[in-house]
């Protein structure tokens, strides 16, 4: 039962950096990239009847979450505060960047909101590669301080935005150090290729070919860091290879992001636009998906030895409630395949002009 | 009381607070714009299809607030409650998650096709994507309001050694006795909401002269509603939620009603202070024997006071708590008073000419937000101190790791960004409501 949750929340999350990443990924090229107000409109209409849908994945993951690993909803929320808190008022700005800026035509009003929905966008995709940087790395559960806990509870941590070190083997960790942030920018280069490859996809026009330029350059950035993100990933103390050894078939995870990766390079001019798309999805899902099972079955690493990590097992809910939920829950997401099968259609192939809104 | 514990429930009793300022409108609309469109839908006429779209502008920014301040407060379970979220997720965790799986994803799905979509849908789909919308806010609200219902009567559930709450039994979390009439009585609060907006909005274009057909069609069906929900709201929803406090929380019961000694025959009381110190009311004007009939249905019954219960057990914040419910009982009966009024003037057709009657229309918008917000502080302070009513104290509840610095800087932060979004809401809202709907008359 715990192995099938975390299947079904691993599997909503990812859809939902597949799917709100695109849209990050084309609010940071709607700041770096797009220079006229054509160009402007366009980045929107390829996200505009979709980001709402997006963001909902976030919000159904995290009450499944809750439901289904209380302890780790427990743990992760109360232990990322501040940082969580950050993430949602910049959610804030980027809605109403996107749902504000046409309804009054003046220029004064709309420049803020435009750059208030680049600049979040950015700040958002960075935040959620620290985030997931974090997790990879460890936090120090229990609060230890010279060998005691100093929280009641075993789940409880807290970290602090940094520590003076921004070194990821400081006894306590903050959200920032070098390796999270290399995380980051491996988060916000990805995704600005992801988005680029959608607005490729879902429109058309000079901007497309302009778009598809800057993939070369992007693409050698993310290189870089991730190469330096491998080096310090192998380095670090949490790297589990047991599913590995256990289930060589796991190696095709990171053969998948492999051919995801090369995918991005080869198919960044392919006239099947959906090739550069699948690829950097491709890319997404397998490389999440390798790290998750480089840790498995641990969920949030330890970095002291005094507290144990958090695994799957020791965060669950009942069995009872797992498997009612396991009902709804299936019932519920026929009924999204439905809905998204319907809008998809509804908007299917190339957005124009016609399908703007104002 | 400790401060992280303070900034904690101030922060969560500010955001959710500004948060339901929203969907109360949006829930009620949501039904209004169904309505329109299906009149549209069976007559044909544009009137209709723009009164729908014109309310649709309206729905489309609160939805948009609702959204965004309805994130943060699934987020604060966690970063907030963390304790409260261990022990009882197994429960609160099902509801919340069904709300996300089952209405959000509904919700977000077609509001973008219901907002610009009418050309590439048609008619009869365009109909079906308000309706689903409709339906996905109504069970919103429902889910919402089961988890809350779950936390006043808890039921369906079993306490581990280890102080755990798990789930013995799905069913009971939605055959909850107070689940029903506090889902209808808070949807038919929301509808009155709703209606005074619409009212107030045609009040203002009648008074201006402006939009008159639009003028005339709001009031119309504002006031019809109007009259539905006030009347329901007080019976027999708010008399059936009553009944439930009653029977699951008398002493929150006792302080809600001022009832400091124990009396058969006990009177309503319609205006007075409770003076704590004292353990009385000053000032007060009552009815007698109306409460004990309200309650149980005989005059002479029996009504426990405060006095008899330990003071444990006491509300937290008892003149806090007897306020509440005396304001939103109060504005209850001034709105069945008003929208009773008004019918009779439409019944007359003598509406358009009283205009000092759609000058108090007018003014009436902002009291059911309070008579709605007043209604569940009486829910809130009726629970504490505790979070799962009996089983929990809200003390207990809270993160640990969590300082109050942290909580400080981010309730201030809260206020200041929900208050540059209120004064930026409020602009764009009174410019659509300045634009008016599409006249019939001009083609585009
Ligand atoms: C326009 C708003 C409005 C109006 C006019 C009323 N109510 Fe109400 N009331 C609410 C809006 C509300 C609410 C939506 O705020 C609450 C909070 C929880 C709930 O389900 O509905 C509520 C809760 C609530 C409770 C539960 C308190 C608790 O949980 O401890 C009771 C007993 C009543 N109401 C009773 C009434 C009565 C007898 C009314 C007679 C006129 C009335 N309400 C009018
Ligand atoms: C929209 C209507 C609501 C309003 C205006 C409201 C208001 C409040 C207020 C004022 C408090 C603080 C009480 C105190 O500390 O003395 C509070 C606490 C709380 N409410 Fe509500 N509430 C609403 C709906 C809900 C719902 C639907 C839930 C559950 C799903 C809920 C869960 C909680 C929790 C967990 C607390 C704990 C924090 C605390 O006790 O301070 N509330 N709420
Ligand atoms: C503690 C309590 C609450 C939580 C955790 C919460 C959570 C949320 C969230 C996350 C959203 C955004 C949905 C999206 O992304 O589409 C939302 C919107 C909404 N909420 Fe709340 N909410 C609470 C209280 C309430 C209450 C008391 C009601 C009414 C009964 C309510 C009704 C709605 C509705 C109808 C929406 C849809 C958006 C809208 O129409 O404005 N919520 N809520």
């Amino acid at each position: 039962m715990e192995l099938t949750w975390y299947l079904i929340l691993c599997f909503m999350f990812v859809m939902y950096i597949v799917l709100d990443g695109f849209d990050f990924g084309a609010g940071i090229i709607h700041l770096f990239f797009a220079k006229t107000e054509k160009e402007k409109k366009q980045v929107m209409r390829a996200i505009g009847p979709f980001w709402d849908g997006n963001e909902v994945w976030l919000v159904a993951a995290g009450g499944v979450l809750f439901a289904s690993f209380p302890t780790l909803y427990a743990s992760a929320f109360s232990g990322f505060y501040l940082p969580l808190i950050m993430i949602l008022w910049l959610f804030i700005f980027r809605a109403l960047g996107i749902e504000f800026t046409h309804l009054i035509n003046h220029e004064l009003w709309i420049k803020p909101w435009q750059k208030g929905f680049g600049i979040s966008s950015l700040l958002l995709a960075l935040f959620f590669g620290i985030a997931f940087g974090n997790i990879i790395r460890g936090v120090n559960l229990g609060g230890v301080e010279n060998g005691m806990a100093q929280f009641k509870h075993k789940y409880s941590f807290f970290t602090p935005l940094w520590d003076g070190s921004f070194s990821p083997f400081a006894e306590r960790p903050g959200v920032i150090d070098w390796f999270t942030i290399t995380i980051g920018l491996v988060a916000v280069l990805t995704l600005t290729i992801h988005g680029a490859n959608w607005i490729i996809l879902k429109t058309e026009g000079e901007f497309v070919k302009k778009l598809q330029d800057k993939i070369l350059p992007l693409w050698i950035a993310l290189f870089v860091f991730i190469i330096i993100s491998l080096i310090a990933f192998v380095t670090m103390k949490s790297f589990h290879k047991e599913l590995f050894t256990q289930h060589p078939s796991m190696y095709l995870l990171p053969l998948l992001t492999f051919i995801g990766f090369i995918g991005m390079l080869l198919f960044r001019k392919s006239t099947k636009n959906w090739l550069g798309f699948a690829s950097s999805t491709l890319f997404i899902i397998s490389g999440i998906g390798s790290s998750v099972a480089s840790l498995f079955p641990v969920v949030i690493p330890s970095t002291n030895t005094i507290v144990e990590s958090l695994t799957i097992y020791n965060t669950s809910s009942e069995t009872y409630g797992l498997k009612v939920g396991l009902i709804w829950w299936i019932i519920a997401f026929t009924l999204v395949l439905i809905y998204f099968t319907f809008v998809h259609k509804v908007y299917k192939g190339k957005l124009t002009e016609k399908h703007d809104h104002h | 009381m400790d401060d992280a514990l303070l900034y904690g429930r101030l922060q969560f009793a500010f955001t959710i607070t500004y948060h339901y300022l929203f969907p109360q409108l949006t829930m009620g609309l949501a039904l209004i714009i169904v309505i329109f469109k299906g009149l549209h839908l069976k007559t044909n006429k544009p009137l209709y299809n723009n009164a729908a779209k014109f309310w649709a502008k309206i729905f489309a920014i609160n939805f948009g607030m609702g959204v965004v301040t309805g994130i943060p407060m699934e987020f604060q379970f966690g970063t907030n409650w963390a304790q409260f979220s261990e022990r009882t997720g197994n429960i609160i965790g099902q509801t919340l998650a069904m709300e996300g799986m089952f209405s959000f994803f509904l919700e977000s799905s077609f509001l973008g096709l219901f907002l610009f979509g009418e050309k590439l849908l048609g008619k009869k789909l365009h109909f079906l994507t308000a309706f689903l919308i409709f339906i996905g806010s109504w069970a919103s609200g429902y889910l919402i309001i089961a988890t809350h219902s779950w936390m006043q009567n808890p039921v369906g559930h079993e306490i581990l050694a280890n102080g755990k709450f798990v789930l013995k039994n799905f069913s009971d979390l939605f055959s909850n006795p107070w689940l029903l009439p506090s889902f209808f009585h808070n949807q038919m609060a929301s509808l009155i909401t709703t209606s005074f907006v619409i009212a107030g909005v045609g009040a203002f274009y009648m008074l201006n002269n402006k939009h008159t057909e639009y003028a005339h069609l709001f009031l119309k069906t504002a006031i019809i509603t109007g009259v539905i929900s006030t009347l329901s709201v007080a019976f027999p929803t708010g008399d059936l939620l009553a009944k439930q406090v009653a029977l699951k929380q008398p002493v929150t019961l006792a302080a809600m009603e001022g009832l400091f000694d124990s009396e058969e025959g006990a009177p309503i009381v319609l205006i007075g202070q409770p003076n704590m110190k004292e353990q009385r009311l000053d000032n007060k004007i009552e009815v007698p024997k109306v409460l004990s009939f309200l309650t149980y249905q005989r005059w002479n019954a029996e009504i426990k006071g405060l006095n008899d219960f330990p003071k444990e057990e006491w509300p937290t914040n008892i003149p806090g708590l007897y306020y509440s419910y005396h304001i939103m009982v109060g504005l209850g009966t001034i709105f069945i008073g008003i929208m009773l009024l008004g019918l009779w003037f439409l019944w007359k057709k003598k509406l358009a000419l009283q205009r000092w009657f759609l000058w108090v229309l007018l003014f009436s918008i902002p009291f059911p937000y309070i008579a709605n917000t007043a209604g569940w502080y009486t829910s809130e302070l009726g629970r504490q101190p505790y979070l799962v009513y009996g089983l929990l104290k809200t003390a207990d509840g809270v993160s640990e790791n969590v300082s109050s610095g942290n909580t400080l800087f981010t309730l201030l932060g809260f206020i200041g960004l929900y208050l540059v979004l209120g004064f930026i809401m409020l602009i764009l809202a009174g410019k659509i409501v300045y634009a008016g709907p599409k006249s019939t008359l001009k083609s585009h």
